[in-house]
Formats: C-alpha cells, structure tokens, sequence
C-alpha cells in the first residue's frame, strides 16, 4: 500500500477524526452511547454503510447529474442501510431488536453524506473504500470511548457484564444515573476533544 | 451525452429508482423466511421467559413443545373459543387486538406445566416512550398470583426504558397479585420507595419514567380483559364446595 493510501485510511481515525475533527455524526454518539455493546454493533454497522455507499458513488461519480447527486447519495446510503437491518434481522436478531431504531437513523448521520460529498464523489473506487473504512474507525473508536465512560460510571459494567465489585456498593459507592443521560455524553465527547487537542496542537485554532 | 440536461436527469433518476427497488424487493424475498422463523422463536423465547425457562435460538423450539401444554383463545367473557388450535393461538398479534372494543378481543391463552402446577401465560403490549412494548405475564394457578413475567420492547432507550427487558426490573413481579380484597386492581410502578394504596407495587426504571408508566398502563389495559377469566376461578371453588 502507497503511503499516499495509507494516510487515507489512517488520517480520520486520529488527525481528521470525524467525530472530535470535523464534528460530524454528533447525534448518534449521543444517543447510543448509553452502553458499549449497542455502541459496537452501531460503529461496525455505520463502517459498512459508509465504505459501500463510498465504493458505489465512487463509481458513480463520472455519470451523476450533478443537480440531483444529492438526491442521489440519499437513495444509495438509504438502500444500503435497509439492506444492513435486513440481513441484521435474519442473522443478528437480538441486536436488531436492541438498534432497530439507530439502524434507520445510520441515513441521517452526517459523516455519510459528508464523507460522500467530499471524498467519493472526487476519487477512485479503492480510494474511497478506504476512507469509509477510515472514516468509520475513527467514529468507532469515539463511539467505543464514550461508552465505555458513560456505562462504566452510570451502570457499573462493560458490555453488560458487572465491573465493579459488590464490596464497592457496600462501602457506599453509587452508580452515577447521570451518566446515562444524554447530556453527559455531550460533555464527554467534549472531554476527548479538550485532550486530542491538548495532544495534538496542529489542530488548535487561534 | 450533457449530463446537465433534463431528459438524462429524468432518465437517470428513474433507473435508479426502479433498480434499487428491485434490489430492496429480492433481499426482503430472500430474507423473509428467516426473519419469519426468527420472530417465532423469539416470541417462543419470550414466552418460556415469563415461566422462567431459559431458552436461545437452538432450543427454543423443543423447549416451548416441552413446557407448554396448550394454548387457546378466550372471548372477553373469558369463554373458550371451540375453533380455536394452538396455531391460530400463537398467531394472534396482539398489536391488532389491544386496539379493539374488549367484546372483539381475541384473547389468547398459554397453558404451562411446570413442577406439576397449571400456570396461564398471557400477553400483553402497549406502548412505550419510542414505540411499541410487549411482554408475557404467568400466572399461577389461583389466576392471581403472578409467577413471572418477561417484557420487551423495539426502540426503547438503552440503558434507560430498554431495561424493562432485563431481570432486575423483572424479577420483582414474581409473587404480586392482580387482587386486592376481592377487586382487580393490577399492578402498579412506582418509584422505589412509594407504596401504592390497596395495590402490589414494583420499582420503576429511573430515567425511564415513561417507559416505566407505559408498562403500569399495559397490564391495566391487557390483563384488564381476563377479567371474567380470572374470576371464573372463584366460581369453580363455590362450585366445589357446594358439592
């Protein structure tokens, strides 16, 4: 793999986050981060919808009208999220009665639309499959932090399983209820993006 | 060929409509005996949950030949309806039935034997904060006492209302009773530490509010209906004695 590649599929996981980066895909961070297993299966189910819908425009790109690419870029990531809840549905059916919901709302999350705007539409099919996949790693990865927070403080497990040890609760521990509220997640995220910044101080605005 | 021109607009725009949903029909065909299969078993599932039985997507099947006797359909005089076969039973949707006048309910009855007690599985559904819930609530043989009861729902929100699917929030139901002095009263949810008057209570969800009322309001409406049903016991024993 050319390093030019490379840099594609590595540059949104960290430098050009999605998430802490370019602010895109917010509202779902927020809303499934409750726990870390739905988060999960959310992250996967997004890189999938995002690497195919930017192959297909990708090889669409020479004949899209230009008036219509936006009605046209719905229609595919529409198609393909249907696809992703019914093959979920058949195979996956306990995780699909735990996204149902989510599933439908991968077509309203920015990062798919702005990533096929920006990238798909301008460069070739590999290219754009590897910024999916890049691209949904980094939303993933963000995903997966908030989570982890969110239900490791609010509910005492990790993937459903109890982390915290009884004796803890005996002594007067409490799970924060907080956590599991919306809000916090916001003030999470805003949390990783104070530190990826203090890391990183290429992306500090002036 | 102008790719800025209305006819090649038209035309693409058409195509593509017609090929996506050919391609959406084929994926629904060929997925839908297995989605089918697969709402069974989980309805199965469901089923055995609220006797307890704990069952996957391997034993459902068996286990629910195994531990359910029967089942049939009752009219909301709590008769039984002659034509009515497990099958037809099973196959009741409830979401069609809660919205009926109770005179046109079809009413459906699981029969359990479990440790050589009689126990009556009846379904309930109603609505939640984002969509539909639904459960089996068991009852042992007096048709008062709840012997478990297992809920779930479509959308709920994780972590929050999502949780009436989970045990803590279910295993309380186990021992209430839908009578008190001689009146059906249901169950309540309330927040931990209120006491409900003249009425068994569970522990709401905190944060799920809504969910959580949603559920008081399903068992009201949905085992409101086996009204004549369970009260048909108390006549049996008259009867009885009587004799």
């Amino acid at each position: 793999m050319s390093s030019s590649r490379k840099q594609i599929l590595i540059n949104p996981i960290s430098k050009n986050n999605p998430v802490v980066v370019l602010m895109l895909g917010i509202c779902s961070a927020l809303a499934v981060t409750a726990q870390v297993k739905p988060a999960l299966v959310m992250g996967v189910s997004v890189t999938a919808v995002l690497a195919f819908s930017n192959v297909i425009i990708s090889l669409l790109r020479n004949t899209i009208p230009n008036r219509i690419r936006i009605i046209v870029q719905l229609v595919v990531v529409a198609a393909l999220v249907i696809i992703v809840e019914q093959i979920l549905k058949a195979y996956a059916y306990e995780v699909w009665g735990q996204l149902s919901v989510f599933i439908g709302l991968i077509i309203t999350n920015c990062i798919l639309m702005g990533r096929l705007e920006a990238f798909a539409l301008g460069n070739t099919p590999f290219d754009s499959f590897l910024d999916g996949i890049g691209n949904g790693l980094g939303y993933t990865a963000i995903l997966l932090i908030v989570a982890i927070a969110r239900e490791l403080l609010g509910s005492g497990s990790l993937m459903g399983y109890a982390v915290i040890p009884q004796s803890f609760y005996e002594g007067g521990y409490m799970n924060n209820g907080l956590m599991i509220l919306p809000p916090m997640a916001l003030i999470v995220v805003g949390c990783i993006i104070w530190v990826h910044r203090s890391i990183d101080k290429d992306l500090q605005e002036e | 060929m102008n790719k800025n021109s209305n006819t090649y607009i038209f035309i693409y725009a058409s195509v593509m409509v017609i090929l996506v949903a050919a391609a959406l029909a084929l994926t629904n065909g060929l997925l839908k005996d297995q989605h089918n299969k697969n709402s069974e078993i989980d309805k199965m599932t469901q089923i055995l949950r609220s006797i307890k039985v704990e069952a996957d997507k391997n034993n459902a099947e068996s286990l629910f030949a195994q531990n359910i006797q029967t089942a049939y359909i009752l009219n909301s005089a709590g008769q039984v309806d002659n034509q009515s076969s497990p099958e037809a039973a099973f196959a009741v949707e409830m979401s069609g039935e809660v919205t009926k006048p109770l005179e046109e309910r079809q009413l459906p009855v699981y029969e359990a034997l479990v440790e050589g007690d009689t126990l009556y599985i009846l379904p309930v559904y109603g609505a939640g904060l984002w969509g539909p819930i639904w459960g089996y609530v068991s009852l042992k043989n007096d048709r008062n006492t709840i012997y478990a009861a297992s809920f779930s729902h479509s959308g709920e929100t994780p972590g929050l209302g999502a949780e009436i699917s989970t045990e803590p929030f279910q295993a309380p139901f186990s021992g209430k009773v839908l009578y008190k002095e001689g009146e059906f009263r249901s169950i309540a949810i309330l927040k931990s530490g209120q006491k409900a008057d003249n009425q068994d209570a569970v522990d709401a969800i905190s944060g799920g509010t809504i969910t959580s009322k949603g559920v008081e309001d399903m068992l009201l409406n949905c085992l409101g209906a086996y009204k004549a049903f369970f009260e048909q016991v108390e006549t049996e024993n008259t009867e009885n004695k009587e004799e």
